[in-house]
């Protein structure tokens, strides 16, 4: 079949005796650099294979001479990346919370730290600029009104065992009841209308104000101040958890909506719970054992408020 | 430029071969099949792929009826559900996945496309009201989300045509179902969502179920429900960070 003189002319090369059609192929050889590639490869995988883990043989694979294994890996990085930060966690795990604006320098590190860590954790419900979607009950951190205690300690405290979680048996807990059936549409308009006055909103009515002193001043107290005892939020201000509309109270005051924060005890380390209070408390609203405003964040903060005017917390 | 001429060496039974359809077929046949096992029959023996892990147990009626709606909708189109053992996933997402994480999965959900994050460990990271609102619109709670509305599983009640058959399918292929959760399956199903419904043993025999209404709508089941139950519990059924299990994996060689 083959014919030794069979070359193809302007290629110089040798036909390999395949036609289709009067098509012939020819025998080009493999470029050089290609085949040395190749080679190269070669040596490269026998290496590759005595080094790293490869063959799988009976419960596991060989485990190559480096003794490398991907979660090894990352079991080394992560301590490494621990290691770097423990002198701080230590320090910070050691010093009181309220004290911690004693040391600016490491007050500064715990804020930077509960900063990345509310990236990832806080943001998704409370926005990441901490101002909240109030209109779905995600409140405000940046403002001054806080449901359940804006101090270091309770910061803390509402962040390790949760708002209405079932994690934790002292997680913050209140219920408001429904008054749903028991009040006439009425009544709950000039309940509405009584809590709305409060803040200015709306014209109390003697039914309204005498509604309010019996089923709700308990809780938010006779002029709405709220209280923080109890989670029961202030009905005097500008801040509404659930909307501002007479519509929004009405249905708040028939069937309550009760927002739930998972504490955070069994997912972070108290160290990283208590970075999160540091910063949390550093967006503006902070209270009682209040640390001294660090000059970059209050730029931050100055830019969130102007940004969400209408907070809560 | 002969050198490697057709006619001579070791290339001439090549020719053979290339031009006899059967004997090509029949060694193709044998050269996928030697490839084929290095590469897969391993699978079936190795640690790293049948490690037994404490807490596994197949979904619930209800979680995989989620489950059915978040292979329907594409949700793996976006979300993995497969945390690699890098440092910038682990931080992010949690524990890396373990492999006896979706023994229980048909078809599994790993995925290889992240336009949204990974959920291999979302469960219990959000509250219901949360996933209930940003499935509704996921723009009011995530404003630079592009992930499109899913407001329709509130609307919808939630059917599904047979669920002991469904379980039984399940079964068929490998997940330990036992006759109970077969015979009560339709039950388990609607009282996971339903407090009103009485739940009877789901608990003890789904441990680490959460029952409880979880669309805000407690009057009915709807699909929100049945999805919700199923991104609520991902990945929370194994204890990784136990001491035990820590201690374990570092021991590891050879993967």
């Amino acid at each position: 079949m083959s014919d030794k003189l069979h070359i193809d002319e302007p290629t110089g090369t040798e036909f390999v005796g395949h036609e289709w059609d009067g098509i012939q192929e020819l025998n080009t050889p493999l470029p050089r650099w290609w085949l040395w590639t190749f080679y190269a490869t070669v040596v490269w995988a026998i290496g590759y294979v005595v080094l790293y883990p490869a063959w799988p043989l009976v419960s596991q694979a060989t485990e190559g001479t480096l003794g490398w294994s991907s979660r090894g890996d990352l079991a080394q990085e992560m301590s490494a990346a621990e290691e770097a930060r423990a002198a701080t966690f230590e320090r910070i795990a050691a010093t009181d919370i309220t004290d911690l604006a004693d040391d600016p320098a490491l007050l500064n590190q715990a804020i930077a730290g509960g900063a990345s860590a509310f990236k990832q954790h806080c943001v998704q419900c409370h926005g990441a600029g901490a101002a909240g979607y109030e209109e779905y009950g995600y409140p405000n951190l940046n403002d001054d009104d806080w449901l359940w205690g804006g101090s270091l300690n309770d910061i803390e405290y509402t962040l390790t065992h949760g708002i209405r979680w079932e994690g934790s048996r002292e997680t913050r807990l209140a219920f408001m009841p429904a008054f749903e059936g028991i009040f006439s549409s009425a009544e709950v308009d000039a309940l509405a209308g009584h809590v709305l006055s409060f803040s200015g909103g709306s014209q109390s009515s003697t039914r309204g104000a005498e509604l309010y002193e019996l089923n709700c001043a308990a809780c938010h107290q006779p002029s709405g101040e709220g209280d923080r005892m109890q989670g029961a939020p202030a009905l005097n201000d500008a801040i509404w958890l659930y909307g501002d509309s007479r519509a929004n109270i009405r249905q708040q005051i028939l069937a309550p909506r009760h927002g739930a924060m998972p504490g955070w005890s069994d997912k972070l380390d108290p160290v990283t719970i208590r970075m999160l209070a540091v910063y949390v408390h550093s967006r503006g609203g902070g209270e009682a054992e209040a640390i001294p405003e660090e000059p970059q964040i209050s730029d931050e903060v100055a830019a969130a408020s102007t940004e969400e005017g209408n907070g809560n917390s | 430029m002969s050198k490697n001429s057709p006619d001579q060496g070791v290339f001439e039974g090549h020719k053979k071969l290339e031009k006899n359809v059967t004997l090509l077929t029949a060694c193709t046949l044998v050269a996928v099949a030697i490839g084929g096992i290095v590469e897969i029959a391993p699978l079936f023996w190795i640690d790293n792929t049948i490690e037994k892990v404490e807490g596994m147990r197949p979904y619930t009626p209800l979680e995989q009826a989620g489950r059915d709606i978040y292979i329907r909708e594409g949700c793996y189109t976006c979300h993995s559900q497969m945390i690699r053992p890098f440092r910038d996933e682990v931080e992010r997402y949690g524990h890396y996945s373990l492999a006896a994480e979706s023994m229980y999965d048909h078809p599994f959900q790993w995925g290889s496309k992240r336009t949204g994050p990974d959920l291999a460990r979302v469960g219990g990271r959000y509250t219901d009201d949360w996933h209930v609102q940003h499935l509704n619109d996921p723009r009011s709670v995530v404003p630079q989300s592009i992930m499109p509305s899913y407001s329709f599983l509130s609307k919808t009640t939630l059917k599904v045509a047979d669920v002991s058959g469904h379980l039984t399918a399940l079964q068929t292929v490998g997940v330990p179902y036992t006759a109970v959760d077969i015979e009560m399956a339709e039950n388990d199903l609607y009282a996971q969502a339903n407090p009103e419904l009485d739940a009877g043993d789901l608990e003890e025999r789904y441990p680490k179920a959460q029952v409880r209404d979880y669309d805000g709508d407690p009057a009915r089941v709807t699909e929100m429900d049945a999805l919700v139950a199923y991104l609520q519990m991902l990945g929370t059924l194994v204890d990784v960070e136990s001491a035990a299990a820590q201690a374990e994996l570092a021991e590891e060689r050879g993967r």
